[in-house]
C-alpha cells in the first residue's frame, strides 16, 4: 500500500493506483473528460491536472501514479485556471446549439463548463461546419461538437474490438471517423451504440424515431402498439430520478398508456418465443449432427459483427429472429388476423435498450414487421414531453394478449440470461424430468463464463460472452479448435442489455464511481426472475396459445415462416 | 471518400512486392510506419486498396491503418504525377505572393493542392521553403528550381514538361 496525502486528507491505496483513484479513496472528485472507468485513459484532456510533490508542473491524475508521502492538491488557483482554459479553449471551436442538443443537462462539458465559469465565447475561432454524418439509421455523428477526447474510439477498440472509427489527421484538423471518410453505414460498424454511451457530449446521439412515433399516433387510420425489451424496465427509471438498478415496469407501461391511444405489449413473450425455437433448434441440432457450436442471435449487434467479421462462422449462428423481430412478425400476422386488422394500419413500435435494434428493424428481410424502434432515452423523451409525473403514476399491466410472461424471457436483459432461460428449457426438453431452474455459473458481468451441464446423458458444454471483444476470443478459440462448446450465448454490449447503446446515459461523476452499474442493474431483472410465477419460458400460458392457436409447435413450418431468418455475409471493411 | 479517385492500377509485380514487405515486418511490433513507407515506395501513394492490404497483412484495423497515414504528412494518399510540382509557401515565398502562384497552378492545371491531373502528368504540392528565399517565391519541378515567379511565368516554364522535352 501507498500512503500519501490528497488536500491534506490521509489515503492508503495499493501500489500502482492513479491519483484519481486515490483522490476517490479520500472523497474527492477530479473533474476528468477523456477518462472512462474500463474504456478510456489517456491523460491527454488535461481536465485532471492536479499539483502533486515530486512533480514538474500539472500533472493528469487519471494517469499519474502516486508515491509513498506524496501531497496532492485538487483545487488550487492553478488547478482551477487550467482547467477553466482548457474549457474555453474546447469550448471555442465547439457548436454551441445546447438548447437542442440531445445531451442538454447530461453534457459533461456543459457541466463542467458551469462548475468553472468558463466564457464559451472567451476565444474567437472559425465558425464549424462540418456535415452531420445522418448515414446509418442508428446514429447520428456531429463532429462540430466533437471534443476529440477517443471516448468512442477507446469503446469501439477496447470493448468490441471493432475499430471501426478513429482519429483522422493532425492537429487542428483531427476529427474522428471511419477509414477513408466513409459515412458510418458503410464502414464495418455494427451499430452497437457504445460509443455514443462513452461520449461525453453530444457528438453521438442516436438517430431519433420519436417524430415518427408521434406522427403515427396522430393518425386516425393507424393503430399503435407498442412493446418493451427486458432490460428497460430496470433503466427507464434512472431519467425520472430512481436509483440505478429499480425496476419500474408498472410506471412505464401506465406511462406508455398515457402517451395515447395504443397499446402496451411486454417483449419479455417473444423472448420465451425466442427461447422454445431456440431450444428446440439446438436440440436438433444435437441431435442430428448439426453445426456446432451454435450461437444465440437475439443481438443483432452481434450478427451484424459475425456478418462482417467471421462470415465463414454464420451457419453456427442459430436461426432464430431476435424477440424484436419475432414479436414485429406476430404482430403484423397472427395479431392482425385475429383483430382483423389490415397489417399497413398497424404502427409497430419497440422499445429498446439498443441502436443495433433500429437498424435490424430496417433489414430488407424483415420488410418493416417493427415500423420503428425506440431507444430506452427515446421513451423517457416522450414521456417527458408528453408531461406525465412519471414517479405519480400508479403501476399497471401489460395488455393482453402478450401481457403474462416468465422470468426465463425478463432476464433476456442481462448477459448469461438468454443462456440461463434456453437451458430451463432445452434441459426439460432432453429430458422431461429436468426440473433445475437455477444456472448460476452462467450469472454475472464476467466477461467470459463457461460451464458445463449434464442433462439425459449428454454433456452440454456451454460460454456466454458480453462485449465484442470477448466475444472475438471465443470465436477465435472455437475456429481454432481449443474449444468444443456446444452453446453460446453473445451479447455484444459489455455486461448485456442493460448495459445497452440505448440506455440512458448516466453522468461521469456516477459512472467513474465504484458503482458497478451492469450488476445493479441486472440485479433488478434477477430479482424480478425470482419472484415471478412461472420461471421457465416453454410453461408460459402465452407461449402455449400462441402455438396451439397459430404456431403450431417448436419449429414448424408456420413457425420457421414467421420466426426464423438468414445472415448476409459483409465486408470485413 | 477522401483522395483522389483515380482507378488503382497496381500491377501483380507491386503486389508481390508488397507482401514481402508485409511478411518481412509483421512480428515486429510498430511495424505500421516502416510498411507504409515502403508501400508507398512500391505504389507512389497509399490509396485504399494497398492500405486495405496492408490492414489485412498485418492484422491491424484499416481505421487504424487510415489514422496514421493521415497523421504524417511523409504519407500520400493520392497518386503523384510524372512530373512534380512542389510550391513554397514558406513565410518569405509567401509575402512575396506564393497564393497567388497556387491559385494559377491549380486552375490551369485544373486540381487541387495535393492532387494530380487526371493525364497523370502533374501533381501539385506545397512545401515548406526550398533554402532559396532570395528566389521567393520559388518552386520546384521534379529537381529544377524556378524562382521569382509570376503568375505570367507559369505557362512557359510548364509547356516543355508538357512536350514531353523535361
Amino acid at each position: 500500500m501507498v500512503n500519501l496525502k490528497i488536500n491534506g486528507i490521509s489515503v492508503s491505496v495499493p501500489e500502482g493506483s492513479t491519483i484519481l483513484q486515490a483522490a476517490a479513496a479520500a472523497n474527492v472528485e477530479i473533474p476528468t473528460l477523456c477518462y472512462l472507468k474500463g474504456v478510456n485513459c489517456a491523460g491527454s484532456c488535461r481536465m485532471c491536472v492536479v499539483e502533486a510533490t515530486g512533480a514538474r508542473g500539472l500533472v493528469a491524475a487519471c494517469v499519474y501514479p502516486v508515491s509513498e508521502g506524496m501531497e496532492v492538491q485538487t483545487n488550487t488557483p492553478k488547478c482551477r485556471q487550467s482547467r477553466k482554459m482548457t474549457l474555453e479553449l474546447l469550448l471555442s471551436s465547439h457548436k454551441k446549439k445546447c438548447l437542442s442538443c440531445l445531451r442538454n443537462t447530461s453534457c459533461e462539458l456543459q457541466r463542467l463548463s458551469l462548475e468553472y465559469g468558463a466564457d464559451e465565447d472567451r476565444f474567437a475561432s472559425a465558425k464549424p461546419d462540418t456535415p452531420l454524418d445522418t448515414s446509418s439509421p442508428f446514429l447520428i455523428r456531429d463532429n462540430d461538437k466533437c471534443i476529440n477526447c477517443r471516448r468512442c474510439v477507446a469503446a469501439c477498440k477496447n470493448l468490441q474490438s471493432v475499430e471501426a472509427i478513429g482519429p483522422i489527421g493532425r492537429g487542428y484538423a483531427v476529427h474522428i471517423g471511419a477509414a477513408f471518410e466513409r459515412p458510418t453505414i458503410e464502414s464495418n460498424c455494427v451499430g452497437c451504440g457504445q460509443c455514443i454511451v462513452a461520449c461525453p457530449v453530444g457528438a453521438l446521439t442516436e438517430k431519433s424515431n420519436v417524430d415518427e412515433v408521434w406522427k403515427a399516433m396522430a393518425d386516425p387510420d393507424k393503430k399503435v402498439v407498442f412493446f418493451t425489451a427486458p432490460s428497460v424496465r430496470a433503466t427507464l427509471g434512472e431519467e425520472f430520478g430512481y436509483p440505478v438498478g429499480t425496476n419500474v415496469e408498472g410506471r412505464m407501461v401506465a406511462a406508455i398508456r398515457r402517451l395515447g391511444n395504443v397499446e402496451v405489449f411486454n417483449m419479455d413473450v417473444t423472448a420465451d418465443l425466442t427461447i422454445l425455437e431456440e431450444a428446440n433448434e439446438l436440440v436438433w441440432r444435437v441431435r442430428n449432427g448439426g453445426k456446432l457450436p451454435m450461437f444465440t442471435s437475439c443481438c443483432p449487434g452481434w450478427i451484424k459483427f459475425v456478418e462482417h467479421t467471421y462470415p465463414d462462422m454464420l451457419p453456427h449462428l442459430s436461426t432464430c429472429k431476435s424477440p424484436q423481430q419475432m414479436f414485429g412478425a406476430l404482430l403484423k400476422t397472427y395479431y392482425c388476423e385475429k383483430n382483423d386488422i389490415d397489417p399497413e394500419n398497424l404502427f409497430v413500435v419497440s422499445v429498446i435498450p439498443c441502436t443495433a435494434k433500429k437498424y435490424e428493424s430496417g433489414r430488407p428481410e424483415f420488410r418493416k414487421d417493427v415500423d420503428v424502434a425506440l431507444t430506452t432515452r427515446e421513451l423517457a423523451r416522450m414521456i417527458k414531453t408528453a408531461g406525465i409525473k412519471f414517479t405519480e403514476l400508479p403501476e399497471e399491466q401489460f395488455d393482453e394478449p402478450f401481457r403474462i410472461a416468465t422470468g426465463g424471457g425478463a432476464i433476456f436483459g442481462a448477459t448469461g440470461g438468454v443462456m440461463e432461460a434456453a437451458l430451463r428449457t432445452a434441459a426439460h426438453m432432453l429430458d422431461g424430468k429436468f426440473e433445475v431452474l437455477d444456472f448460476k455459473e452462467v450469472r454475472g458481468t464476467e466477461p467470459i463464463k463457461e460451464a458445463k451441464y449434464k442433462v439425459a446423458g449428454l454433456t452440454v458444454k456451454v460460454a456466454v460472452a458480453s462485449g465484442l471483444a470477448n466475444a472475438r476470443k471465443i470465436m477465435e478459440d472455437v475456429k481454432a479448435g481449443r474449444k468444443d462448446y456446444t452453446f453460446v450465448e453473445i451479447m455484444a454490449c459489455p455486461g448485456g442489455c442493460v448495459n445497452g447503446g440505448g440506455q440512458p446515459t448516466l453522468s461521469d461523476s456516477i459512472r467513474n464511481s465504484n458503482l458497478d452499474l451492469r450488476a445493479l442493474r441486472a440485479k433488478a431483472l434477477y430479482t424480478f426472475d425470482k419472484k415471478t410465477e412461472i420461471r421457465a419460458s416453454h410453461d408460459s400460458p402465452t407461449i402455449k396459445m400462441l402455438y396451439g392457436e397459430y404456431l403450431e409447435q417448436p419449429g414448424s413450418r408456420k413457425a420457421h415462416e414467421c420466426l426464423h431468418t438468414e445472415y448476409t455475409a459483409r465486408k470485413k471493411y | 471518400m477522401k483522395g483522389q479517385n483515380l482507378g488503382f492500377q497496381g500491377t501483380p509485380e507491386q503486389e508481390a512486392k508488397l507482401k514481402k514487405v508485409i511478411e518481412a515486418h509483421a512480428s515486429e511490433p510498430g511495424c505500421l510506419m516502416p510498411v507504409l513507407q515502403e508501400a508507398q515506395a512500391i505504389y507512389g501513394y497509399l490509396p485504399i486498396e494497398v492500405q486495405t492490404m496492408i490492414a489485412d497483412g498485418l492484422g491491424v484495423a484499416l481505421s487504424e491503418v487510415y489514422g496514421v497515414a493521415t497523421f504524417y504528412t511523409q504519407f500520400s494518399l493520392t497518386p503523384k504525377g510524372k512530373h512534380r510540382i512542389s510550391l513554397c509557401l514558406g513565410t518569405a515565398c509567401y509575402v512575396k505572393g506564393a497564393d497567388k502562384i497556387l491559385a494559377a497552378l491549380e486552375k490551369k492545371l485544373g486540381v487541387k493542392c495535393g492532387e494530380c491531373t487526371v493525364d497523370g502528368l502533374f501533381s501539385l504540392d506545397s512545401c515548406r521553403c526550398v533554402g532559396a528565399c532570395g528566389l521567393a517565391p520559388v518552386m520546384m519541378i521534379d529537381d529544377d528550381v524556378y524562382g521569382k515567379l509570376t503568375v505570367d511565368m507559369l505557362d512557359d516554364i510548364l509547356q516543355p514538361y508538357r512536350e514531353g522535352k523535361k
